[in-house]
């Protein structure tokens, strides 16, 4: 549905937006608090923040390339929510994609590169999807709780590629569990390389074309939930089980396409990662992403825009984090993790504690506000 | 007396036994009764005086019990008996029982009855919440009617007759009347044979029902809530599967093997508004517009091969706020933004509005309010004149009896009485209803006796 | 001998777990979700270690952890059952959380990179050796059980062990089980009988978080001497597996507790040592043995895992 130029539809969104600042002002507020416990100035930390993520080129996009990570998380996490279903597994199904990207640019050293990257969308959402699946189907069949069995399964996939990257993909002679090196012809190319091929000058980070890819998937995300027949009837199906099956949806095909899609959208960070930054396949690469992601959705409101928003918001959390724990030692990168529990706390398990008051000011608000 | 909690009934000497049990399944007998009145931290001895008191209000009040029986392995009468228990254990010397032979077999409620006569006899005072007279009268010293939340009637049994309360229970009819012409019904669109529905326990909701609806007719389905009605629409409409007994739609019989799902009975040509439209009808949390195609969200008109096109969307909305006076007019808006007789109309307008062959209606207007119900109900007239075939289920009898050409009577999930409305007498309706029993109408009409 | 190596190894491996996952037990019987043992445990295992660290005594030490894991269990409580929000989502917020908190505090606190400092002395629990322990040395066999498996634990150990039939008892022959049992299966039968069932799932998850606490102390001021960085490393995960397993009853978590902590220490044993018919057993398949054991009894291939009929439903939601 589109939102439409009436103030009717500007409040819709007025409201959730409000909301959502304020959860995530609240959520800041208590990180403050514990900026405050271990003797640090809140204030002057969130300068640095800031600076650190935005202050020069560079670091905007470093703060992009981390973002592109979570849009892809949330994404993932988002499509399912829509369907009713908490996909906890983002960051299994994206560590188990990267096999996937990975063996694929092993073996496909002399393609060409518009090959490769092809190639490697599809194989990423195949595998991503494919550990994704499992789980989706014992909850449609068995009705094994999806929560539990992601969680099992994110455990598996780590010892699984602990094992693989131990003893069988590692570069011989090699002490640390990775791969070798990629061919350069199945780099996904960076955005300052392809920026300086039209004369564009803007900063050296790792931030590459599967940036480009996340905002496609954003706009293919948004098409398909409130576009397509087939996103009606996963909406429907978060919203109201029993009028879905009124209006002829059935639930167990939902629940598996649902989170099939949920895992190939988070199978797409390993083409971040692995193809677009360390050009290897290595331990742990989507480095929390997957948990971000579940943050990201939350405060995104499980919609695309909002998504990007919270993505960017947590790329900038992450970057200038770096940057914090250089100039506040006693701020270390946790701090990030603690903002973003915070977040997802704020945001999700106590979404409408602020509900009344953030209402209320509504209310009073000017009069052009009254619905 | 206030009572702002289940404690406060309790204290007071309040035991209820409910219509849903609530009773923790994995948990004997034992345990269920001592639950909140366990005697102590550790359950020992608190359990074996409980022991001891179930086997003496067992053997005073007819109320046996294997106090280690899970109560999951524990048929329906069973259950019912470790409720009364519950409550006698806690001391109450008020009883009060709602719909307790919803459930049970005639052999069990007549044991039900012996408990409640002993219970009566020990000086307990028991309250009977009931719809069917025969138990009112077998049972009963007194007798208060209620109709629509309201004391109607208080009278001792022994001076009433089962016409009387009928006429109690069902008033008067008000002057609910549709102009309409009278019906002319074509050829059969729906014949149900034998038809058995389950509910999710395997307890049997609809018990063998045989009735046809024709084109051109309206077929209304009487009787108190909870009788089954609600699983038969259900069972036509696809939601939930028959256990047995077969069906002919348009003539032909569906073979076992032939889908009937909601979205198979849609393509069928069959619309169903539902009896509750926020739990079933509607997305509340849709934009209205959204919620108007739900069930048809496939539909070409909708659909191009991947974009559903918002502006068909609109479209259709637009035609129907209009057709139907919904109100407010924007589709944007959600559905939970409108009024009860508002998202009846938005659920009414998508089932019609497709011109089906066969319209099941649950509860037409529940919750709306007069001018829509008049709305509704002249449209539902206007679609059966196009030759669409309609079967209406209601709880409200003057609705049945406004709309209906031919009325159904359902108790018990049977149908105990099929009628032509024209004429129909409202207090004979009201005692089949309350479950006694009408000689066939007619030779060869589809009714079934009641069981009582 | 190995075996009793092996059964001491065990024993110590499965202490953190039980405690965990009985604790978990209790939230989890009364309705609630409750992912979030790891984040208690973690918290508690800081508390432990820091406290202990500044006073030098370990039984304050493990006040302390006991105090911030229930802190923790009544912050879910109040989101769960008083703000009726999304138990999952909580849970995960106070996992990721406490994994913060917890670093962040620690390298502020104690500047030595998130690690609090090493514990001597009365501030960590040392092993006590049983009456008869060096006497009984010599004797093969039994001897040797003896003084490994049975005695030489720490306190918390011996806790774990004592754990598992407490918690049964508690849970089974006691007026607070019954209710914690009913609640979780059915709310309705509870709240008509005159008891509160918020009260009741407060209580849950206040006895959750003790044990869970125990469970974090553990880990830092018994097994090891410090609070290292997400040194839980995942065994709030394990202990939640071990209680679905356990199919949510106290024996039989203990023994999957068991089972789990038995293939962690074989497998460390073993490791590299081919066994007879199939070679050298990867030893992260091993490690993913037990959550490839918890699918498989989702999926109904081994055994049934029937979850408390409430669980995960807010009370008041259903209605």
């Amino acid at each position: 549905m589109r939102p439409g130029s009436s103030r009717a539809a500007r409040l819709r969104w007025a409201m959730p937006a409000a909301l959502t600042t304020a959860n995530l002002g609240l959520a800041l507020a208590l990180s403050a608090v514990v900026i405050l416990l271990v003797g640090e100035n809140p204030l002057r930390a969130l300068g640095v923040l800031a600076a650190g993520a935005f202050g020069n080129a560079e670091a905007i996009g470093y703060t992009l390339y981390y973002a592109t990570s979570f849009v892809f998380t949330g994404l993932a996490v988002a499509v399912a929510f829509h369907a009713g279903l908490f996909n906890i597994g983002a960051e299994g199904q994206a560590y188990i994609a990267g096999l996937g990207v990975g063996l694929l640019c092993l073996g496909g050293g002399g393609w060409p590169t518009a090959l490769v990257v092809a190639a490697a969308v599809l194989t990423a959402a195949a595998f991503g999807a494919g550990w994704a699946f499992v789980p989706a189907w014992l909850q449609a069949r068995r009705g094994s709780h999806v929560v539990i069995t992601t969680i099992m399964f994110n455990f598996i996939a780590s010892a699984v590629m602990t094992h693989l990257l131990v003893n069988v993909l590692i570069k011989p002679g090699q002490q640390s569990p990775e791969t070798r090196e990629f061919a350069p012809s199945t780099w996904l190319p960076q955005l300052h390389e392809l920026a300086g091929r039209v004369g564009l000058e803007i900063g050296r980070s790792p931030l590459n074309l599967s940036a480009l890819l996340a905002l496609g998937a954003c706009a293919l995300v948004w098409l398909y939930v409130w576009h397509t027949r087939w996103g009606y009837e996963l909406r429907a199906l978060g919203h109201n089980p029993t009028a879905a099956v009124y209006g002829g949806i059935v639930p167990e095909r939902i629940v598996v396409v649902a989170m099939s899609i949920s895992g190939a959208l988070a199978g797409l960070v390993s083409l971040n990662e692995i193809m677009g930054v360390h050009h290897r396949l290595l331990l742990n690469f989507p480095g929390g992403a997957g948990y971000v992601g579940i943050a990201v959705a939350l405060m995104g409101r499980n919609h695309p825009a909002g998504i990007v928003l919270a993505a960017v918001l947590f790329g900038a959390l992450y970057q200038g984090g770096t940057e914090l724990s250089f100039d506040v030692p006693r701020l270390t990168r946790d701090m990030v993790v603690v903002i973003q529990g915070m977040i997802i706390l704020v945001c999700g398990a106590f979404e409408h504690a602020l509900r009344g008051p953030v209402r209320a000011m509504f209310r009073r608000g000017p009069a052009a506000g009254r619905a | 007396m206030a009572f702002s909690s289940p404690q406060d009934a309790l204290a007071a000497g309040i035991g209820m036994v409910h219509q849903h049990f609530m009773l923790v399944e994995p948990f004997t007998v034992l345990d269920n009764v001592v639950l909140g009145v366990e005697g102590g931290f550790l359950l020992r001895a608190g359990l074996a005086r409980a022991r001891a008191e179930l086997a003496r209000l067992a053997r005073e009040y007819h109320l046996e019990v294997d106090p280690d029986a899970r109560v999951a392995d524990l048929g329906v009468g069973q259950r019912q008996r470790v409720e009364i228990l519950k409550a006698l254990y806690r001391g109450a010397e008020i009883l009060i029982l709602d719909e307790p032979t919803a459930v049970l077999t005639p052999q069990e409620a007549d044991h039900l009855f012996e408990i409640l006569r002993s219970l009566r006899r020990l000086g307990k005072t028991v309250v009977l919440i009931t719809h069917k007279l025969r138990e009112i009268r077998d049972v009963t010293d007194v007798v208060t009617v209620m109709r629509q939340g309201r004391v109607v009637a208080t009278r001792p049994t022994a001076e009433t007759t089962v016409e009387g309360l009928a006429e109690l229970m069902v008033g008067r009819a008000v002057a609910l009347r549709v102009d309409k012409a009278p019906s002319r019904p074509g050829e059969p669109v729906l014949e149900v044979t034998d038809l058995v529905v389950e509910d999710g326990r395997g307890v049997r909701r609809v018990k063998g029902v045989s009735f046809g609806v024709r084109r051109g007719e309206i077929v209304g389905v009487a009787g108190v809530a909870g009788n089954g009605q609600s699983e038969l629409v259900e069972t036509l409409s696809g939601i939930r599967p028959a256990a047995s007994g077969r069906i002919h739609w348009k003539g032909q019989e569906l073979a076992d093997v032939e889908p009937r799902s909601p979205r198979d009975w849609r393509r069928r040509g069959l619309g169903h508004v539902p009896e509750d439209r926020q739990r079933m009808g509607l997305v509340v949390a849709f934009a209205a517009r959204e919620s108007a195609i739900l069930g048809y969200h496939r539909d070409d008109a909708y659909n191009g091969t991947i974009r559903l096109h918002g502006s068909a969307v609109a479209a259709s909305w637009t035609r129907q706020a209009a057709e139907y006076d919904i109100r407010p007019a924007d589709g944007r808006r959600p559905a939970s933004a409108f009024s009860g007789g508002n998202q009846q109309k938005i659920v009414l307008a998508r089932e019609l509005d497709r011109h089906p062959d066969l319209l099941l209606v649950g509860q037409p207007t529940r919750g709306v309010d007069i001018g829509a119900i008049e709305f509704i109900h002249r449209r539902l007239v206007a679609l059966r004149d196009a030759g669409t075939a309609l079967l209406v289920v209601s709880v409200e009898l003057d609705e049945i009896l406004a709309l209906a050409d031919r009325i159904l009577v359902m108790h018990d999930g049977r149908i105990v009485g099929e009628i032509p409305a024209a004429g129909a007498d409202e207090r004979r309706l009201g005692l089949m209803m309350a479950g006694l029993a009408e000689r066939p109408s007619r030779p060869g009409s589809l009714a079934t006796t009641g069981v009582e | 001998m190995i075996a009793a190596l092996l059964a001491a190894a065990t024993a110590r491996g499965a202490a953190p777990l039980v405690l965990a996952a009985l604790g978990g037990l209790f939230a989890e019987r009364s309705g609630i979700v409750d992912i979030g043992i790891e984040g208690k445990m973690l918290a508690a295992a800081f508390a432990a270690a820091a406290t202990a660290a500044v006073t030098g005594s370990a039984w304050t030490g493990l006040a302390a952890g006991v105090a911030a894991s229930v802190a923790l269990a009544l912050a879910h409580g109040y989101a769960c059952i008083s703000h009726h929000g999304n138990q999952v989502v909580s849970g995960m917020a106070l996992n990721i959380t406490v994994s913060g908190l917890t670093a962040v505090l620690g390298n502020a606190w104690f500047q030595q990179g998130g690690q609090t400092p090493l514990l001597a002395g009365g501030a960590r629990f040392a092993p006590i050796h049983l009456p008869g322990a060096s006497w009984l040395a010599g004797v093969p066999g039994l001897g040797a059980i003896y003084v490994e498996v049975v005695s030489g634990h720490n306190v918390l150990v011996y806790a774990a062990a004592a754990a598992g039939p407490l918690v049964a008892w508690l849970v089974y022959r006691t007026r607070f089980g019954l209710r914690l049992r009913a609640v979780g299966e059915s709310p309705g039968a509870v709240d008509t009988a005159g008891i509160s069932v918020a009260a009741t799932r407060y209580r849950a998850l206040v006895v959750g978080g003790v044990l869970c606490g125990l469970s974090g102390a553990y880990l830092s001021i018994a097994h090891n001497a410090a609070f290292i960085r997400d040194m839980s490393a995942g065994k709030g995960y394990l202990a939640l597996a071990a209680l679905i397993f356990g199919q949510w009853r106290p024996g039989p978590t203990l023994l999957a507790c068991l089972l789990f902590a038995f293939a962690d220490a074989a497998q460390t044993r073993l490791q590299g040592t081919p066994l007879p018919g199939i070679g050298v057993v990867p030893v992260q398949l091993i490690q993913a043995l037990p959550y490839v054991l918890t699918v498989a009894l989702l999926a109904g291939v081994v055994g049934r895992a029937v979850a408390p009929r409430a669980i995960g439903v807010p009370y008041g939601d259903d209605r």
